[in-house]
């Protein structure tokens, strides 16, 4: 032990003021001993304690699994380290592969690189002299020796807060002074300090004057936030809110709350609230379609788990319904109408057409969610009515928004029978993708008739082994062969 | 032990043994047998600096996880808890004390490490609970840069870039201003440092007063660090949204790398035995866990290589090695077999090495040949060569219907709008509403935040500036050349990832060359000068390398940190670099750590 570190050692332990500062680890001093630590390393790097379990490492504890040191560091390395631990200084020949063996220079930059021999640390370790070249500038400035005092300014007071000191905030007492010792905590962009700051002003300050105040200090305003939502100070928060001079991300974290809460009809109340809250246009209107939707899921809700538990209505009997409603995207909620309730007139709360008009969802994305859920319930009709438009003359026609090659796709996950598909594979614009799908889906009427109209004999032919012999394909396909032969 | 970190330039194996020294003296001032209680984040972390068995040495008998209820059974004096300064698991903590001294007779001994640092706020809120006095230690442990390679050190801070630029939190700038600090104790002063970006300012500034605060004093090491850049995330939001390509980067992506760790399907891992039928045995259930670091040979050398290129390195050392087994039928004499016999265990592990990293290639061989992944990089490269940036995309509109995960949808839109320096009003208000139509309306929330961070945002000013800064920096390459790179655009193959152009662009020609498109960035750029005395001025040996530290705040991916190599390694470069960061991050994580939690969905 070094003889100025002794000194130290005494001078804070004889502190009278030691009862409440526990600073004997106190930043600059943390630190000088890490750095005297790292002069001193030699002995650690020598013996590194990891290297005498070749075998995995189990823990002794029992509910550890979660923790994951077991895995042994890779390392090439046998140190055995017991024998080497007290032996190590003289030694000088540990296996650690960064430093040679040689004896050689006291350069100390190289020491970082692994050039110099251990040995230099111990030697370093010893004297003094070694610590205070080697990290001079984490030493603690002579000010700092000083005993505990009254007059700090609000920078020094700051600074030793920021090593962790607990320092009275009290004999700050003017309007000024807080505010001062305020900002000399946001310009050192210590969080913990920002914070304790604030703690202290809140318990002295009125709260108009504490508000006002930080309206124009929006860091330290983030802060108090931060620590209101930690420590589950509604209340304030709620009057921040109401002030309204905040930012809309503030409010926003006002309306976050209503994920905490749990009973439907209290979440439902709250969203009511947040409608009045001055958010962006954009997000009020957002805001206002949550409400509704949850207002109407409840509707929905109670009355479907009525109709389920009666068992009278088929729909339910047969596709017991998973979960409830409650809480449920809006496109999900039109996917559960569309599948329970796809027939009712649009005056109903539950029907899809409702759902459509009150949220104004876009045509592509009705069609989408319609698609999936009736095919889901292989109803082909529904799907065919969804793509069919009568002009004013009174002709069919078929028109998919969403383009048909999509409506395919979604065909083909639910697994619809070739006939179905087909018939809108057929309807693809595209004649690649047209083929492509075709082929893919084993629509082989499509692919003739698609290879027929391109009068393309070669695929045609080539075709022709892809489907079985003897089929009524491989029969059309010969009579377009022949048919082509005779013109 | 951990010989890794001595490979690089700089030997960071000094930095590990300070951090191993300040844990063997906090554990050695709790006298007697003890128990720590973990915050489980920690362990992580920690197991990179010290392992039990150093804990074991100093007494640690038992570890459990930290969870409310009673502690379970240990027959110990001491019990520690390490934690992070947070409030909720200063409640859990609280329960466990409470119910501890309710309960048993022998009184315990508590004490509390908190990690990086104490917080007086949670020591206050553990005296509102009436425990604080039960704690005799209350000390921190200050692990701010965490040496993860010889040439890669992290603060594992999580949420640090939602704090700086989400809640103006800048406790964790602070927190690196500190590292940054041990680290020129230990290595001595860094004379030069660049920044670009608002929170490298803050830094630069903390640093610089730290430096002032102790008057009088001169750092007498010779300085290992040229050059310190300090980069903010926000200067370069693009990078980490899109998919990284090296090895190491689509490992990251797919299975998340963590603390050095990953784990994978255990199904390509099952051992086969010697005639054993294929199949026939049960499959392992448990991941399978593998360390990735450089003190594997063959991972050191694949790990920053373009994926399409590292098939062709794995078959070729697959011959090699089935050569030198091969050599055992040429070895006739006893010397010879001798020989042989005496490499064995090196080409075993050799071996195992390359069967884990073919398995692991296989794996995502498997993902990078699905349709979707070809798709969504297909979208994301034309986004970044300036391709149809302006309006809505068909494939992003055909995820959302299809309900494909959520971050997927908003990295993608995200860098959508990176690439277009904002959406049009309609084509964003589009993508909002379907969003939040589709995944919830709590999603606002998210949009939020995304907005703030300046990852989403109307285009304001009318003017996209993206094919400026893309075409001055050069982030897009179309001749890239994935197998032999000549150019770091081969990580993304294509794009040059902009933070390290930035850095690339320092070393040569510099900064004033580009002084232009570091105006259309946000924040400042600046450079500040460290007084060295004289005597510590570095004379340079004709043809040595300079040795540029790289600092990201806010995070930085596998791919920049390869790209960062790749120059590191170029004959000419004259530059080598280290890395540090706040957290290692990729797309996923990222977005995923902007976004606000929400319980997950019933179904």
């Amino acid at each position: 032990m070094s003889r100025a570190r002794a000194d130290e050692e005494e001078y804070w332990h004889s502190s009278k003021f030691r009862a409440f500062t526990f600073d004997d680890e106190d930043d600059e001093l943390s630190q000088l001993k890490e750095s005297k630590r790292a002069v001193n390393s030699l002995r650690d790097i020598v013996d590194d304690d990891d290297d005498d379990d070749l075998e995995r490492v189990s823990w002794s504890g029992e509910p550890v699994g979660s923790i994951s040191w077991s895995i042994k560091e890779t390392s090439s390395s046998s140190t055995s380290s017991l024998e080497g631990r007290d032996s190590s200084l003289q030694k000088g020949s540990s296996s650690y592969a960064a430093f040679p063996k040689q004896v050689s220079s006291y350069s100390l930059s190289s020491l970082f690189k692994g050039e110099v021999p251990h040995t230099q640390y111990g030697q370093m370790a010893l004297s003094d002299v070694g610590v205070k070249n080697y990290a001079p500038e984490l030493r603690r400035p002579k000010a700092e020796y000083k005993d505990y005092s009254n007059d700090w300014s609000p920078k020094d007071t700051v600074r030793r807060m920021q090593r962790g000191k607990v320092c009275s905030l009290e004999r700050f007492r003017s309007l000024q002074d807080k505010l001062v010792l305020l900002d000399e905590a946001v310009a050192g962009h210590d969080g913990n300090v920002i914070t304790a700051v604030l703690i202290f002003l809140k318990r002295t300050l009125r709260r108009e004057i504490l508000f006002r105040e930080l309206e124009v200090r929006q860091v330290a305003l983030c802060h108090l936030i931060h620590f209101l939502k930690e420590t589950g100070e509604q209340k304030l928060l709620l009057d921040l809110l109401r002030l309204g001079f905040f930012s809309l991300s503030l409010q926003l974290s006002q309306y976050r709350e209503h994920l905490n809460i749990q009973d439907v009809e209290k979440r439902r109340e709250f969203l009511k609230g947040c409608i009045g809250l001055p958010f962006s246009a954009e997000d009020t209107s957002h805001m206002q379609d949550h409400y509704t939707l949850l207002e109407r899921q409840i509707i929905i809700e109670a009355n479907d788990r009525h109709l389920e538990m009666a068992g009278q209505s088929e729909i339910f009997r047969k596709y017991p319904r998973k979960a409830s409603i409650l809480n449920m995207p809006l496109v999900t909620t039109l996917f559960y109408s569309c599948f329970y309730h796809y027939t009712e007139a649009e005056g109903t709360f539950s029907s899809p057409a409702n759902l459509k008009k009150t949220f104004k969802i876009p045509d592509k994305q009705y069609v989408l969610t319609a698609l999936a859920a009736r095919a889901k319930l292989r109803a082909w009709d529904d799907v065919d009515a969804l793509f069919t438009t009568k002009n004013w003359l009174g002709y069919t026609k078929k028109k998919a928004p969403i383009g048909f090659h999509r409506v395919v796709e979604i065909l083909q996950r639910n697994n619809a029978p070739v006939q179905v598909l087909q018939e809108y594979v057929r309807l693809v614009e595209d004649v690649e993708t047209r083929l492509n799908l075709a082929t893919k889906y084993k629509c082989h009427d499509v692919v003739i008739e698609t290879y027929r109209d391109l009068k393309d004999r070669i695929q045609l032919i080539a075709y022709k082994c892809k489907v079985e012999r003897g089929s009524a394909e491989e029969e059309k396909i010969n009579s377009i062969l022949n048919n082509v032969v005779r013109n | 032990m951990a010989a890794h970190l001595s490979s690089g330039r700089v030997n960071l194996t000094a930095l590990r043994e300070a951090g191993r020294r300040e844990l063997r003296e906090f554990l050695d001032k709790c006298a007697g047998p003890k128990a720590i209680v973990w915050d489980e984040y920690l362990t992580g972390p920690f197991g990179l600096i010290a392992q039990y068995s150093l804990l074991k040495e100093h007494e640690v008998e038992k570890m459990f996880t930290l969870k409310p209820g009673r502690l379970p059974q240990a027959d110990v004096k001491n019990i520690i808890f390490f934690v992070r300064p947070k409030l909720e698991l200063m409640d859990i903590i609280t329960d466990n004390v409470l119910r501890e001294e309710r309960g048993r007779s022998p009184q315990r001994d508590f004490h509390i490490l908190f990690v990086p640092r104490r917080s007086l706020l949670c020591e206050q809120w553990l005296k509102e609970q009436g425990v604080l006095g039960s704690f005799i230690h209350r000390e921190q442990y200050s692990l701010d840069l965490i040496p993860f390679d010889g040439d890669l050190l992290s603060m594992e801070s999580e949420s640090a870039f939602k704090e700086c630029y989400l809640e103006s939190d800048q406790t964790s700038l602070y927190h690196a201003a500190k590292g940054l600090m041990t680290l020129q104790a230990l290595y001595g002063t860094i004379p030069q440092i660049f920044g670009k970006g608002e929170c490298a300012r803050h830094v630069a500034n903390m640093m610089i007063r730290m430096k002032r605060e102790f008057p009088g004093s001169q750092n007498s090491i010779f300085p290992v660090f040229d050059t310190l850049l300090l980069l903010d995330r926000n200067v370069d939001l693009l990078t980490p949204l899109a998919t990284q390509l090296t090895y190491e980067g689509l490992i990251d992506e797919i299975y998340g790398i963590q603390n050095t760790y990953v784990k994978l399907p255990p199904e390509k891992f099952a051992p086969k035995k010697q005639g054993e039928k294929e199949g026939g045995k049960d499959l392992p259930t448990e991941p399978k866990k593998l360390q990735l670091n450089s003190a594997e040979e063959l991972y050191a050398e694949i790990r920053d290589k373009n994926f399409n290129a590292v098939g062709s390195v794995l078959s070729k050392k697959a011959k090699i090695i089935s050569a030198a087994f091969e050599e055992r039928h040429h070895a006739k004499t006893v010397g010879e077999i001798k020989q042989f016999v005496s490499q064995l265990p090196h080409m075993q592990a050799a071996r195992s090495s390359l069967a884990n990293h073919t398995s692991i290639a296989e794996l995502i061989k498997d993902i990078t040949t699905s349709e979707d992944f070809f798709d969504n990089l297909t979208v994301e490269q034309e986004f970044m060569s300036g391709i149809d940036t302006d309006k809505v995309n068909n494939y992003i509109e055909d995820c959302i219907a299809q309900k494909h995960p959520l971050i997927k949808i908003l990295r993608l839109v995200c860098l959508q709008s990176v690439c277009n320096s904002g959406l049009k009003q309609k084509v964003l208000d589009h993508y909002k509403r379907e969003i939040i139509q589709t995944y919830g309306y709590e999603h606002i929330l998210t949009l939020n935040n995304l907005e703030k961070a300046g990852l989403l945002k109307p285009q304001t000013s009318g003017r996209n500036n993206y094919p400026t800064i893309r075409k001055t920096l050069r982030l897009w390459m179309d001749d890239v050349n994935e197998q032999n790179p000549n150019d770091i655009s081969y990580v993304y193959s294509g794009y040059a990832p902009l933070s390290v152009r930035l850095a690339q662009l320092l070393a040569r020609p510099g900064w004033r060359s580009i002084e232009e498109v570091l105006k259309m960035l946000p924040g400042p750029h600046f450079e500040e000068r460290q007084q060295l005395p004289t005597g510590l001025q570095k004379k340079r040996q004709h043809g040595e390398n300079r040795v540029t530290l790289v600092f990201f705040l806010g995070g930085v991916t596998y791919a920049e940190i390869a790209a960062l190599r790749f120059l590191s390694q170029m004959e000419d470069g004259g530059t080598e670099y280290v890395i540090a960061t706040t957290k290692l991050i990729n797309g996923t994580t990222w977005i995923k750590s902007l976004m606000e939690k929400l319980e997950p969905a019933p179904f």
